[in-house]
């Protein structure tokens, strides 16, 4: 098993109803299988799914990557700075 | 390194002052404020999230990009994180180069990124102390060797911006 840190940003942080937390998944698991036990968890996620794009250790993934042990999983809504 | 995103009050006389070069004969200072509206709606206080340590980086990146692309002497972005009220600054730019073209350029360019290309998220504080997310875009990551400014649209903001490409080309 691998221990990855999932982090929810702005409305995915709302309707996770958590800032982030720690997930334990099969080795050879890939962000996917992340976001599923996420979706699962939360189910008030569900309706952000297809506007939130993913940053694997703080740099924007597909959803095939793979993970590793200590990877941070962040869900990103859509964003407007300045 | 300074840090890039602040949670406290940025002061842009400081920016500024951080990109001042002597090499440099022109420098453009950006600095955004928190409007009183938003599509006609009263305005009472804003407040940012940050993914800072993605924040950090990715504007770190694009001001790297920015210096490969126009000879820029030095430039400077920090952004809010946190409760601002109206009239407070959000964002800085400050950007110096050799001639003023290319400092404008560069200053438009970064502005423009900021609002799409960074892990930032905006609630907007109305009457009643109400919230509401601002509506945004899927964080766009592109390099900065894509057109340095989208297709002017029908703005001012566009139609001032072509105004001035003209000159440069010119």
């Amino acid at each position: 098993m691998i221990r990855v840190k999932m982090i929810y940003f702005a409305q995915a942080r709302e309707a996770a109803g958590t800032k982030g937390e720690e997930f334990s998944l099969d080795k050879q698991s890939s962000v996917k299988t992340a976001l599923s036990k996420a979706f699962e968890a939360h189910p008030k996620l569900r309706p952000l799914e297809k506007s939130i794009k993913v940053a694997l250790n703080e740099e924007i993934t597909q959803e095939d990557a793979r993970l590793k042990e200590g990877d941070r999983v962040a869900l990103l809504p859509p964003v407007v700075g300045g | 390194m300074k840090s890039r995103i602040s949670r406290k009050p940025i002061d842009p006389a400081k920016a500024l002052e951080s990109v001042m070069d002597e090499d440099a004969g022109g420098v453009v200072l950006f600095v955004g404020t928190i409007r009183n509206q938003t599509n006609g709606k009263k305005v009472k206080g804003l407040e940012y999230e940050v993914y800072r340590r993605m924040a950090e980086r990715e504007i770190a990146k694009l001001e790297e990009g920015i210096r490969k692309r126009w000879p820029v002497k030095s430039i400077r972005l920090v952004h809010r994180e946190g409760k601002l009220e109206v009239g407070e600054v959000s964002v800085v730019v400050a950007v110096s180069a050799v001639h003023r073209e290319e400092a404008f350029e560069a200053a438009w360019y970064a502005i423009d990124r900021i609002k799409e290309s960074f892990p930032i998220w905006k609630r907007e504080k109305f009457r009643g102390g109400r919230y509401a997310w601002a509506k945004g875009n899927p964080i766009q990551n592109y390099p900065v060797s894509a057109p340095a400014m989208r297709e002017p649209q029908a703005s001012s903001r566009g139609t001032v911006h072509r105004r001035k490409r003209s000159l440069v080309e010119a």
